[in-house]
């Protein structure tokens, strides 16, 4: 039985397919992060093309009222952008600091947990230590002091070329305690098992049983909460972006185009917030209900 | 612990004039920003006058139209060249109790002289105030200043007695470790007096019956005097919150309320939008002086140095475009840099180069970049009405004649700061003139930066001409005739030579609720003193 | 435990420290408040002058080294903005953030236990479902959508509470409340509902994992075994031990929440120390600024402090270094 059969065959897939919400919400999931990815080659117009902008065709109304245009299917903002272009373009953004900044909790989280849970002592003192302190402090503030530093300490034109990882890595560096958590009750529970001790016996390097032979049982849980994560670090990206310190407007993500479009909340020309704005509620909440079967599906003691 | 009691005072009386009060007709009023302080000699900027000048009265007075009017002094007159006379108002008492004589007059222009104050501007010709007798006081000037009763109209007469009975005769210094009385309380002559002051939260004023401006002779026939009894002032930051407090009729007046919300407010039935010009100018501006640009692509030349470069960016703009759409029409397009209530306007001088791309592209490709070339547009984000949509357009505008522009928008904190440290290589910029005379603008943007006392502060492209430096000199000594000659000269210097690309005189609608009139003024100055609640 | 207390006060001290450092560093980018604070019209002279008079012109360690010995002796110095001294703007405002962030944490719990605990017993109910739909969405919408939504639906549309401020506030001593006024507690439902709702849908949750957790285990089941009624378990045994963890988490939040009060503050321009803290980065008081981050780190470090002090209090099995929680 090759891996793909083994894959239809297993319990995920049968719980994934027996929930139809699960379903609608990996469709949408799918959706939203093909258009994102796929939104250079796919999206009707480019919004960072600045010569192909019009002033004259700013604040169209979406293509199906009655002074809408059909070239913009969702409406065009007070520069004359393409509504849909745009969120496609921001989706990606919003999605690419989102992961990467899932990622580098996950390298950091998991690397502090399976240190902390398998050499035990000072290491684990220490680390723990560090992690309450960081869990104690909102990712917001963290993100806010990251965010001030680099920008106290890098001349202005480097920081704005890098203004995007600085975010990413904001909120991943805030994010990696909880990763450290789990994999470090679940490595103290792994370790003590004969298989672990078996490997100790013929002697294998620490590193190497680590990595080898923890980390395989240890991805479950982080694989949740990973997913979990996603969905809030997009949050935090369009939190910070709102409040006017997370990604460049050079490249506005969706939190960027909703805090413009705020400005356009009561005069008529709803289009231009609204439609970020549910696209990041659709993307969110999508990407949430995903992690959240997940998390029923690979760990039945919490359904 | 005076202004606990002060606040609570505020919320007892908050509590007490929502039982039907007598003849109370408050009105309760936002805009976005918060006077930092109520000391009438420290920070000169709109946000504090705007509150300042319902408490404080000036020797001159302003009508709505802006034209000079008696205030405190009845009539004033260049006796010599470099002494102007003034003649005082008889039995004015200040809010709290003092006779108002000609000491309070001298020890006020003597305060406003002082390194801590930001009115220096205003008093910067005068070398001593006199007391001539106890109603009239003489102004020595250090050269003759035909403009001195424009400046007069913006600084505060305080009571002598009153600031050295609470160690405030000088303005606030930020050197200092304790609170200046004067921060949180006032005390002038005017119209309104400082009831309770809260920042960032809460500002009450109440009518000072005793002023002598509701006599009705003492007003023009145009604005008879008002009937408001009260202003509760509330800033809200946010565009959306404010424009939902006025809807939602928590608020009845609003100083700035957001172009894009002015059809909705329109509509809403219950609130006016009053519409009026502002005396202020939005340009971009540029280095003209180094021989390379710091932001940009072009190595070992400067492009704005060549006037065809700077008359193709110029052509490449489409005004009438910025009006209609970022603008929503609320702008008055402009090809000069001052507005036509202005001493020295010229009509014959307000003219744009026209909306031409091609000419545009063939005037680039004339001066050698037939292919464009890249720069950084400077722009605040929110000092202006849409600075950071105006510049978002104009780039767009620029790149499609083949130059590539990228916009850094920023707050205004960190945006002037850049600029005066001369970090830029072409920005937007806005240019208020509250002397309402050319001079203003002239000496601080295009004088040659000298060292001088307000020669070129904030001329940060570095245009320097000798004609223009002339001319400058030639505004602030003459008069009459003369001197309207230097100023229509320098204007035309100004269209020829493009050191700036002039865009639009804002425009200041203000929005309340229809039971309400007020004069609309140029100098975004509500007068309350003229305000009508129905 | 005296021992307990020192030890873990000496590792919050590099703690505040470091604060203190990053607080002081990150917003010299704001640029020299100096710009601001002249307006438009100085001289040179003017404009040295007040560099001077700030320090400004100062090493940066030096005007560190400064601004540290003085925040020792509880003097932050005078905000640039508002000329007046930094820490009586934080104790005027800090009432209505306080107010602001206990409210919403007392929603949240009000309508997040029981929640919890319905969907923990009732795990298959449609209601169940919704909650859990509900919570999910709640998770998913960024605070400040909320807030604007709730403006446009109940201020605007309805007129029924109002958009900003604090209403009415009586002075308490010091203390300025919004609690005893009409105006002050319509102004406070919209910003609470708003900062709690994150919380809420968080604490659901939490008390619905704990519930599950709790009912599985053996003495559970030996209760159940005894024949003790299902409401005596339920409520008796399994929800007493849900809700110290609930309780810890809570605690642990309330930094949390009176952070993201910085985003609803803005969004209800609500008179606290969030907005305070916006309105003087929109203005580079820097003063105001280090003060507010110093503070709300010491306020995180003590809230820490006494959680642990709290598990340790609990579980004299827990010694330094070891586990906390569970969870």
């Amino acid at each position: 039985m090759n891996a793909v059969a083994r894959f239809f065959d297993s319990d995920i897939w049968w719980s994934f397919t027996r929930n139809p919400i699960t379903v609608v919400s990996a469709i949408v999931a799918a959706i939203c992060i093909g258009g994102a990815v796929l939104a250079p080659w796919i999206a009707p117009h480019n919004p960072f093309d600045l010569a192909s902008l019009q002033l004259l065709d700013a604040f169209k109304p979406p293509a199906w009222s009655a002074e809408g245009d059909p070239t913009y299917l969702l409406g065009t903002d007070d520069q004359g952008r393409d509504m849909l272009s745009a969120i496609m373009y921001g989706a990606r953004v919003s999605l690419l600091v989102g992961f990467l900044a899932v990622v580098m909790s996950v390298v950091l989280g998991v690397s502090a947990g399976l240190a902390a849970g398998y050499l035990g002592g000072t290491v684990d003192a220490l680390l723990m230590r560090i992690a309450d302190i960081k869990l104690t402090f909102p990712t917001i503030l963290i993100a806010l002091l990251i965010d001030g530093i680099t920008r106290a300490v890098l001349p202005r034109d480097v920081h704005d070329q890098i203004a995007l990882y600085v975010v990413i890595f904001a909120i991943g560096f805030s994010n990696w305690p909880s990763f450290a958590r789990t994999v470090r009750g679940s490595t103290m529970v792994e370790r003590n098992k004969e298989y672990v001790q078996a490997a100790r016996v013929i002697g294998l390097g620490r590193g190497r049983i680590m990595v080898t032979h923890v980390l395989p049982n240890v991805l479950g849980p982080v694989l949740v909460i990973a997913t979990l994560q996603l969905g809030f670090a997009i949050l935090a990206e369009a939190t910070l972006s709102f409040l006017g310190v997370g990604v460049p407007p050079t490249q506005p993500s969706l939190g960027t185009l909703i805090r413009i479009g705020n400005d356009f909340l009561f005069s008529g020309e709803w289009w231009i917030t609204i439609f970020p704005g549910l696209a990041l509620i659709v993307l969110v909440l999508s990407v949430n209900l995903l992690g959240d079967w997940l998390r029923d599906a690979l760990n039945p003691k919490l359904r | 612990m005076r202004r606990l009691g002060l606040a609570a005072a505020a919320a007892l009386l908050a509590l007490g004039l929502a039982s039907p009060g007598a003849e109370a007709r408050t009105v309760r009023w936002a805009t976005s920003g918060d006077p930092n302080t109520m000391d009438p000699h420290s920070q000169n900027v709109g946000t504090v006058t705007m509150v300042l000048q319902q408490i404080y009265d000036y020797l001159i007075a302003r009508n709505a139209d802006l034209s000079l009017r008696p205030g405190l002094a009845l009539s004033w007159e260049q006796v010599e060249p470099t002494r102007w006379r003034f003649t005082l108002r008889q039995g004015v008492t200040f809010h709290e109790g003092q006779a108002f004589n000609a000491d309070d007059v001298v020890f006020s222009i003597t305060r406003a002289q002082q390194p801590t104050s930001n009115y220096g501007i205003y008093v910067d010709t005068v070398d001593r105030a006199v007391k001539v007798d106890e109603f009239t006081v003489d102004v020595i000037t250090k050269v003759p200043d035909p403009i001195l009763p424009n400046k007069f109209a913006s600084v505060a007469m305080m009571s002598k007695g009153w600031a050295e009975a609470h160690n405030a005769t000088r303005p606030q210094n930020t050197r200092q470790r304790e609170e200046m009385f004067t921060v949180r309380n006032a005390n002038g002559t005017g119209a309104f007096r400082l009831v309770s002051r809260e920042p960032d939260v809460r500002t009450v004023l109440r009518r000072n019956d005793a002023w002598w401006g509701w006599a009705p002779e003492n007003n023009p026939p145009a604005t008879p005097p008002g009937n408001v009894t009260e202003i509760v002032f509330r800033p809200i930051s946010s565009d959306a919150t404010r424009v939902a407090a006025l809807l939602s009729g928590e608020i009845d007046f609003v100083l700035d309320p957001p172009l894009q919300d002015l059809n909705r407010l329109r509509q809403a039935g219950s609130i006016r939008v009053l519409e009026g010009p502002e005396v202020r100018t939005i340009f971009i501006a540029m280095d003209v002086k180094r021989d390379q640009l710091l932001y940009s692509d072009v190595r070992d030349r400067n492009p704005l140095k060549d006037l065809r470069v700077r008359q193709a960016l110029y052509h490449a703009i489409d005004i009438q475009a910025i009006n209609r759409t970022t603008m929503r029409g609320q702008s008055i397009v402009t090809g000069t840099f001052f507005p036509p209530q202005v001493n020295g306007y010229s009509q014959a001088e307000d003219v744009r180069l026209p909306y031409d791309q091609a000419r545009a592209r063939a005037l680039l490709a004339e001066a050698g970049y037939p292919n464009g070339f890249g720069i950084t547009l400077d722009c605040p984000n929110n000092r202006y009405i849409n600075d950071e949509q105006i510049c978002q357009a104009i780039a767009a505008m620029w790149t499609r004649i083949g130059v590539r522009t990228s916009v850094k928008a920023q707050p205004l904190g960190p945006f002037f700061a850049q600029i005066q440290r001369d970090d830029t290589s072409i920005y937007l910029l806005g240019w208020g003139v509250p002397t309402l005379d050319a001079l203003y603008s002239f000496q601080s943007l295009l004088a040659t930066r000298n060292g001088a006392q307000g020669d070129g502060i904030w001329n940060y492209g570095g245009y320097s001409n000798p004609r223009m430096d002339e001319l400058v000199q030639r505004m602030k000594t003459q008069s009459g005739e003369a001197r309207m000659q230097a100023i229509h000269e320098a204007l035309r210097i100004y269209r020829e030579d493009v050191p700036h690309i002039p865009l639009h005189h804002q425009m200041i609608p203000w929005a309340m609720r229809s039971n309400i009139t007020i004069p609309h003024a140029a100098n975004n100055q509500p007068y309350f003193r003229w305000m009508v609640v129905n | 435990m005296f021992a307990f207390i020192i030890s873990r006060v000496l590792q919050a001290l590099p703690v505040m420290l470091t604060v203190a450092l990053i607080s002081f560093a990150m917003f010299a980018y704001v640029g020299d408040p100096v710009a601001i604070m002249l307006g438009q019209d100085y001289t040179q002279a003017q404009r040295d002058a007040l560099i001077q008079d700030l320090g400004l012109d100062q090493p940066f360690f030096v005007q560190f080294g400064t601004f540290l010995w003085n925040a020792l002796h509880g003097e932050f110095g005078m905000s640039y903005r508002l000329s007046r001294p930094v820490l009586d703007l934080i104790a005027e405002r800090a009432p209505a953030t306080l107010e602001l962030a206990l409210t919403a944490a007392f929603l949240a719990l009000l309508v997040g236990v029981p929640m919890g605990i319905y969907t923990g017993l009732y795990r298959n109910s449609w209601l169940s479902r919704f909650f859990l739909t509900f919570s999910l969405i709640g998770v998913s919408l960024p605070t400040f959508l909320i807030g604007i939504l709730l403006i446009l639906c109940f201020s605007v549309w309805l007129g029924w509470l109002p958009s900003f401020g604090r209403g009415d506030t009586v002075q308490l001593g010091w203390w300025s409340t919004g609690f005893l006024t009409v105006s002050g507690l319509k102004a406070l439902i919209l910003p609470s509902i708003t900062l709690g709702l994150f919380q809420m849908t968080l604490i659901m949750r939490l008390v619905r994992a704990e519930m599950l957790e709790v009912l599985r285990t053996d003495y559970i089941k030996f209760a159940r075994a005894r024949g003790l009624s299902n409401r005596a378990i339920n409520f008796g045994h399994a929800l007493k031990n849900t809700l110290v963890p609930v309780i810890t988490i809570t605690g642990l939040q309330l930094g949390a929440i009176i952070a993201f009060a910085i985003v609803t503050e803005t969004v209800f321009q609500w008179p606290g120390m969030g907005l305070l803290f916006i309105q003087s980065v929109g203005a580079a008081d820097i003063p105001v600024m280090a003060a507010y981050l110093i503070l709300i780190a010491a306020l995180f470090v003590t809230i820490n402090l006494i959680v642990d002090l709290l598990y340790f209090a609990v579980d004299p099995r827990l010694r330094v270094g070891g586990a906390k929680g569970g969870h």
